[in-house]
Order: structure tokens, then sequence, then C-alpha cells
């Protein structure tokens, strides 16, 4: 018996370590809730890309809206364009680009080359809306109410998966 | 097609590990002779599988196939052919592939090697091994399958990270990998004797040769780390005891430890306990170091994309592999006792203080490795900075050098300690002449780096006599040590050359000006645009040198990668025999085209990675040692006999 | 005592002198090289080790970054849209060092309130963010 105890040692020190492990997996979950979600978006007042004009959070209220932040100097957002432009094409909600610190020729650029999939895209150009919003890298998608209220945020790129089953439902959800 | 069929072999794959775990084991069980004969041919499959899958995912990197996820993220239409190939296993999906592949490759070639082995024993050992390989086929399927398709199909893909077009980078991961894997062979073999609750000489003495070749490879895998984190990171470091790097550091000090324990229970029925502790070590070191560098759970320089479900799948394997090894070890690990008894004066008792000294110093880097972690859970964000490595590793490697040449002295099995003591008495005389002279030489030198010169010199001269004094001195064995140990020497000698002595200057030159750094006078000429297949660089000339007699133009690069947005820092280095010229370019400061230039002078450095590969030619020359062979031989004809008379 | 047992003791108080050496430096070394990691927010309270290294962490601030003519002193701000604080740095900066992207220094703070970086670190990725400074971030979104 006491030999065993000296045996389980090692055992104990390993299931220790794991459980270290694994609660530390908890403090790097990337998929942090935003503390955003259910409260209106953020106010702002934006000019657009294509258009001499400005546009504030009251323009789109009236119908459910997805707000995705980009830049021409962003490679995922290259990744995901044709994501975005199948979701604008479904013509299943307005989307909305946020061209986040970008210069005007390079966004320009990037959409003659691609195509433009947005209904209308606000320009960031400082960054002071999209830290309102509380964007740490791009691109970050905002699923918004037709109330204003953000419903939903996605980190990182869209994929047809995360706009199958977490867009699309929480839309649903909404209508 | 492609891609499905790559999908299917994968998923064949899932099969036959499963069958190559249940069925040997079951026949083990039940004493079924046919059973346990499956599992050599489907170990052999089981490598025909994931080889051709493997070979899959490389075809369509060539064909540019984008409609594949993984070959979309990690291509481009300009990538060059010799990247789109490497790139098959530059990023986790593929890389994880690979692994699954070597593991697959070393279950085979266990599957052929082992005639010496009963089959109950490689039955028993192959069925583990099974169990390991099903693992991470599951973990390739389920968590980071690469043949996964998109759609729409891109028209380009987003091209390979810059910093893995690079030979370096190529070669790290499956060196790394092979020894990975192959230290998986000692841990299957630690498993299933704990399950039969009996191990002997001759299955340690044919695991041994295994934990060698992956301990060289292991080494060769940290050396190309260390040297690409030299030449291509821009820092002129060599070791940054980063988290990364201390993942695959862990095992190589635990793998140190077990080759030479092993060595002692090969001989004697001794340490068993021991031996097979360290070799379940070993491997789950593996499996953690994995998932420190996969899982994002530590902040490191180098990046990985982190994925929270990829880390808990990979910590689950750590928990089913390595807590079920050590759950049979708390509950078997006294049947397998050692008979034998130590006498404390001789070889044995030092090569139990080696692998201490060696467990030490891997729990010393685990410690500091993983304790941001501990202070994290209570909400404190701290980093343990490279000179608690530096220091702690020193510390413990004073006593290694100075305990190592004793141990080489002393006689197995009995011995007078006094005796060998005096014997080395005239090394000890000739390493301090050496060293006076290396001090008059490059005086002023700090405490640390005469301790480690000190310790390089008393390691050489003590393992070259010792071995022109030895009787069997032309035995593979006893070559083989004295040259793993001549690497410690010289790695400990170029080390201490290498950090104590070293130059290190951030210059902001002027086209046309020069200035000196140690010694050496370095003109820079200016910078002109260079541009190639997948990157433009700014490359900058500079002109080295040594009382106004040329030695060479160096051309450091910086890099703009374009479809990542990345620039690249890309120094030019002069590798001479005693020192290192590095230059690397910051950025242009001026208008009036000036740049900071970052000048090293590395003395010594390529030494430090030469030392390194005479550790592991020594581990690959005691391969060849008859002694073992002989043994083996008597053993195979043992066990051939056996068969015969069942049969 | 018999001699089998007299060299036993030897061993064993050598092996129990040896393991209290180690832990001893192990936590001397510790101690000396623990570093913590601090926001701009906690270093405008004040919230940081005096005379010592520590990380400093946030995002380089738009429009901070200046050179020092004819040197390779540069300036810049590190905040975390709390507060902002003052870095000084000599030497080459990383490869992904630029404004607006998130940075983690090592250094000290001087007497005058200018934080003294020795290394300045930027990730190989252009999206990265230290997880740090990304969760500075979100408690600063939070308030």
């Amino acid at each position: 018996m006491k030999k065993i105890v000296i045996t389980l040692i090692p055992l104990a020190l390993f299931f220790g370590l794991v459980t270290l492990l694994f609660l530390n997996m908890g403090y790097h979950n990337e998929h942090v809730p935003s503390p955003l979600i259910g409260k209106s978006v953020p106010s702002f007042e934006l000019p657009l890309l294509y258009e001499d004009k400005t546009m504030t959070e009251q323009d789109f209220i009236g119908e459910p809206w997805l707000l995705n932040v980009w830049g021409s100097w962003c490679p995922n957002c290259l990744y995901e364009h044709p994501v975005v432009t199948d979701l604008a094409q479904s013509g299943k909600l307005k989307v909305v680009g946020l061209n986040w610190k970008d210069e005007f020729s390079d966004a320009d650029n990037w959409l003659k080359r691609l195509g433009n999939p947005y209904d209308v895209i606000l320009v960031d150009y400082v960054g002071n809306t999209a830290i309102d919003f509380g964007v740490y890298g791009a691109p970050e998608s905002f699923l918004i109410d037709a109330n204003g209220i953000i419903v939903h945020k996605i980190v990182g790129e869209l994929t047809p998966e995360n706009v199958a089953n977490e867009i699309l439902p929480k839309l649903a959800q909404l209508q | 097609m492609l891609p499905e069929i790559g999908q299917f072999l994968l998923v064949l794959a899932l099969l036959l590990a499963t069958a190559l775990t249940v069925l040997p084991m079951l026949g083990y069980a039940r004493n079924n002779e046919t059973l346990m004969q499956t599992a050599r041919p489907l170990s052999h499959v089981l490598f025909i599988t994931t080889m051709a899958s493997f070979v899959i995912l490389v075809v369509l990197f060539v064909q540019q196939d984008f409609s594949v996820r993984y070959v979309a993220e990690n291509s481009s239409l300009e990538l060059p052919l010799r990247y789109r190939i490497t790139a098959a296993w530059g990023a986790h999906e593929g890389s994880i592939l690979m692994w699954v592949t070597v593991q697959a490759l070393w279950i085979a070639a266990v599957a052929k090697f082992s005639r010496s082995l009963s089959l109950d024993q490689i039955a028993r050992v192959l069925s583990v091994l099974g169990f390991i390989a099903l693992g991470f086929v599951a973990f390739v399927l389920f968590a980071s399958n690469p043949f996964e398709t998109i759609f729409p199909v891109p028209l380009d893909g987003r091209d390979l990270n810059p910093l893995l077009q690079d030979f370096g980078m190529i070669m790290h991961p499956p060196l790394l990998y092979f020894g990975y894997v192959g230290l998986s062979v000692a841990f299957a073999l630690s498993v299933a004797a704990l399950i039969g609750g009996e191990i002997n000489e001759q299955w340690i003495r044919w695991s041994r040769r295994w934990t060698n070749i992956a301990w060289a490879f292991l080494t060769m895998g940290i050396i190309l780390g260390s040297w690409w984190a030299y030449y291509e990171l821009g820092w002129g470091g060599w070791w940054f005891w980063d988290p990364v790097e201390n993942a695959s550091f862990l095992p190589w000090l635990a793998g140190t430890a077990l080759i030479h324990v092993q060595a002692v229970s090969e001989r004697k029925n001794a340490f068993r306990g021991w031996t097979v502790l360290l070799a379940i070590i070993a491997f789950s070191l593996c499996i953690l170091g994995t998932f420190l560098v996969r899982s994002g759970s530590i902040t490191s320089v180098h990046s990985f994309a982190a994925d929270p479900f990829r880390g808990i799948f990979i910590l689950v394997l750590l928990a089913i592999y390595s807590g079920g090894a050590l759950t049979l070890y708390t509950f078997r690990a006294n049947q397998l006792k050692s008979r034998d008894t130590i006498n404390l004066n001789s070889r044995e008792t030092l090569m139990l203080a080696n692998s201490l000294i060696f467990i030490t110093a891997t729990f010393t880097v685990l410690l500091g490795t993983l304790f941001p972690m501990i202070f994290e859970a209570v909400g404190k964000k701290i980093s343990v900075g490279a000179p608690y490595f530096g220091l702690m590793f020193f510390v413990l490697m004073i006593p290694m050098a100075v305990l190592l040449p004793l141990g080489s002295q002393l006689k197995w099995h009995r011995d007078d300690v006094m005796l060998a003591i005096k014997q080395l008495v005239p090394y000890l005389l000739i390493t301090t002449v050496l060293a006076v002279i290396v001090w008059f030489l490059f005086k002023p030198l700090n405490m640390r780096a005469i301790a480690g010169i000190y310790g390089g010199l008393w390691v050489f001269t003590a393992t070259v006599g010792q071995w022109f004094k030895h009787p069997a001195r032309g035995s593979a064995g006893v070559i083989g040590m004295s040259v793993a140990h001549i690497g410690v020497a010289v790695f400990l000698f170029s080390m201490s050359m290498t950090e104590h002595k070293d130059t290190e200057k951030d210059i902001l030159m002027q086209p046309g000006s020069t200035h000196q750094v140690a010694g050496y006078d370095f003109t820079f000429t200016g910078v002109d645009r260079v541009q190639q297949e997948n990157y433009q660089a700014q490359q900058g000339h500079v002109e080295v040198r040594r009382e106004g007699r040329l030695i060479t133009t160096l051309n450091p690069q910086k890099r703009f990668y374009p479809k990542q947005q990345m620039p690249m820092t890309e120094a030019a280095i002069y590798a001479g025999w005693t020192k290192d010229i590095y230059v690397s370019l910051g950025e242009a400061v001026n208008k009036e085209g000036g740049w900071a230039v970052r000048i090293y002078i590395k003395p010594l450095i390529r030494w430090m990675w030469f030392g390194g590969i005479l550790m592991l030619s020594g581990a690959i020359i005691a391969l060849f040692s008859t002694r073992i062979k002989r043994q083996e031989d008597k053993q195979r004809d043992r066990v051939m006999e056996q068969q015969l008379k069942l049969s | 005592m018999t001699p089998t047992r007299k060299k036993r003791l030897i061993l064993i108080s050598l092996v129990v002198m040896g393991v209290g050496v180690a832990t001893a430096i192990f936590l001397t070394a510790f101690k000396d090289n623990m570093m913590f990691f601090k926001s701009p927010t906690e270093v405008s309270q004040n919230d940081f080790p005096e005379n010592r290294s520590f990380r400093l962490g946030g995002m380089v601030k738009e429009g901070s970054l200046q050179r020092i003519d004819n040197s390779l002193k540069i300036r810049f701000s590190v905040t975390d849209y709390g507060a902002d604080v003052q870095v000084e740095y000599e030497g080459i900066l990383p490869d992904l060092f630029r404004e607006g992207q998130g940075v983690v220094t090592i250094g000290q703070m001087r007497e005058d309130n200018v934080f003294a970086a020795e290394e300045v670190l930027a990730k190989h990725d252009e999206n990265y963010m230290p997880p740090e400074v990304s969760n500075i971030l979100q408690t600063e979104a939070q308030q």
C-alpha cells in the first residue's frame, strides 16, 4: 500500500497539470461575448465611401442589417469576400461595410477588383467608431436588429458555416 | 475527386488503427496467436493508407486545387513549386497529417525490425502504438481536416506564411515529429510492459535503439529550429526560451535522461520503474508540447492559429494516453521490481545522478513555461523572463559537466571512486592550463563564461583522454558515447563564447558612411529594389573590411509579401570558422537614404550547432554497437526456437 | 553505524543539500525574473513595480510615433483608450510595429514618467493582438 502511494505521485502531479491546462483554456477563449450584445449600436456619424454625405446609426433603424468591418489591407477580408457577396445577394438582409483604417484608393481598387457586395460603405478612417464597437481585428461582423440593438457578433471571417449556423438563425428569430 | 479519396483514406486509417488497437491486445488477453499475428500486417497497411493520403495532399498543392480550404489558405498562384510541396505540412492541418503519417511509418518500422521480440511482446507494443495512432487520426479527421472543401472556390489562395518559405522551417517540423513519434516507441514499450507486468533486459535493449534514433531526430529538429530563428527572425538570437521552443526542448531533456538510464537498465535488473516512468514522461511532454503550441494557451512570439476545440482535443488525448499510462504505472510499477542492487561506487550511480539532473532541468523549464498560467488563474498577468531559464539551466549544467567525466571514468557494477578521481587529476591539470590560455586570449570574461568554458574544456580533455585509454575504443558503443560527449564539450565552449563575447550594435547608417564594429569596418553603399516571384524587397549593400581588405559584401533584405501584406527581415550572414558577421536592415530613417542597420558579430556560433550535431551523431554511431547486436541475435534465435517448438 | 549505512546517510544528505540549494536558486531566479504585465491605465494609476522591469502592452497610438533626428531613438505612446503612456526606445523596431497595432514593450518606468523600453515586441501576424492587450481593450470597452 505504501508503495502505491509513492507510485501515485506522478499521476497526481499529472492530473494537477491537466486541470490547470483545462482551466486555462477558459481564459483564452477567443470568442469572448461582446459586452455590446443586447445593447444599442454605439452612436456614430461617418462619411460614405462613394457618396458625399454622412450617415448615423439612426439612418439604419427599420430593418435588420449586418455591419461588416473590413479593410483592403486585411487578408482575411479577401477570404471572406465571396461569403459576404453571397449573403448580400441572397437579399435576406442589408449588408453594410465599415471600411476601417483604409486609404480611399486602396479600398476602391480592392472593390473594383473583387466586386462590391455592400449596400453602403461607411468609412472609419481614424478608427474611433471601430473602437466604440470593440473591434479588435478585421474582419469582424455585427448583426443588428431593426431597432438598432446588436444581436450577434462574429470575430474573424464570415464562413458559409457561421452564416448558416449563427447569422441566419438569429436573423430568423428577429422576423 | 482527389480530396474525397484523401478523406476516405483517413477514415480507412481510423478503422485500421482501431483494429490494430483491439485485435492484438485481445489476442494477448486470450492467448490467441492468430489474433496477435494480425498486428504486423495491420501496421503495414496502416502506413500505406496514411502515406497515400499524405501524398494526395501534396498533389492537391502541386495542382493548386483551391477548392480545398487548406490549400487555399496556404498556397497561391505565385508560390514557387518547391514551397507548394512543402506547404503541405507548413500549417496546422497538414502538419498533423504528417505527424500521423510519420507515426504510421514508425509503427511499420517497429513491426518490421522487431524479430528479437516474442509475439506477445510485439503484439502489445503495436497495439499501444495503434492506439496512439488512433487518437491522432481522429484528431486529423474531426478537428483539423486538411481535405475540407470550400465553396465558392476562390480564384487564388492566400499564400504561404513568408516565415515558412524557407529551408529551415521546411525541415524543422518533420524532424521534430520523427523525434516525438519515435519516443512513442519507448512509451508503448513501457505501457506494454506494465500491462504484462514484466520487462527484461532484451526488451529494454531493443527499445533503446529506437530511443536513440528518436533522440537524434529531436536533436536535429531543435538545432534547425534554433538556426532558423537565428537567420530568419532577424534578431540574431539562437534561443529565446520562448514557450514554443521550450515545447520541443522539454521532451529532449527527458529523452536525454531516458537514454542514460536505459544504458543501465539494459545491462542490469535495475532502475526498471524509473526507466518506464521516464519513457512515459518523455512522450507525454511531446503531446504537452503540441498542446501548448496549438491551443494558444500560452503567449508566444511564434504565431499559430489558436483553436479552443483543437486544444481540448489534444488535452483529452494527453489525459487518455499519459493519464492511462500513469494509472497503470501507479498499480503495476511495483511488479517491475528491480532485483539487482546498485553499488554506490559505480557508473550506475552517476547515470542515476545524470537522469536526476536532466529531469530537474525538465521540471524547471516546465515550471517557467507554465507559471504564467498559474498566475493567470488568480487574475495576475506575468511572464517569466529568459534570464530565469538561462540561470537555472546554467546552475543545473555545472554538476552535469563536473560529473560527466567521472561517470565515464567509473566502471560498471563496482569501482573505486577515489581511484577514479585520482585518474582524472591529469585531465583537470590540462583543462586548467587550457582555460588559462583561453583567459589570456579572450579576457575579460565574466564568471558564467569562465564556468562554461572551463566545463567545456574539462569534458573535452577527459573524454578524449579516456577514449585513448579505453580497452574497447574501437567499439561503436564507446565511440558513440565519446563523440556525443565531445559534442557536449563543443557546445558548452562555443555557447559560452557566443553568449559572452558577442557584439550587437544598432546603427544609423547614411549611404557612403563607414562604421567600425569589433575591429571590422562596415561601409553602407545604399539600398536598391529587387522584385521576386511573390515578394518585393529593398536590398541593402554593406561592405565589410578588416584593415582595409574587403572580406565580403553583405546584402540584407527587407521583404514585402503583398498577398499576406507582411514585411519580413532577411538578414545577410557571413559565416566564418571563428565568427559570424550578421547584418540586417531595420527601416529607412531619413530622407537622405539613411537606414537603421543591425550589426552582430557572433563568435563560434556555428560550433554550437556543430556540437549538437556531434551529440546526435554519437547517438547514431551507438546504434552499430556489436555488443547489442550479438545479444539481439542470441535473443532472436531463442524466440525462433520457441516458436518452432510451439508449431 | 555500519559503513553502508554511513555511505547511504552521506549520499542522502548530499541529495537533500542539492535539492535545497537548487530550490533556493530557483526561488531567487524566479523572483528576479518574474515580469508583470501592466496596461497604460494601471500605469497611470501608479500600479506598477518601481525600479524593475515589467511589460507594458497596448496599442501604438495613431500619430504618436516620432523619431529623434539622426539617431535611432523613437518615441511613441502606448494606449488602451483609457490612458496613454509615453515610451522611449532606441534601436530597431520589429517588422510589424505599426501605429494602431498591438504592441508589448519591456522596460522600466523612469522618474519623468516615460517608459524606457529595452525591448519592443510585435507579433508576426498582421491581425495579431497579444491576448493580454485584447483583454484590456475588452475591459475598457465595458467601462
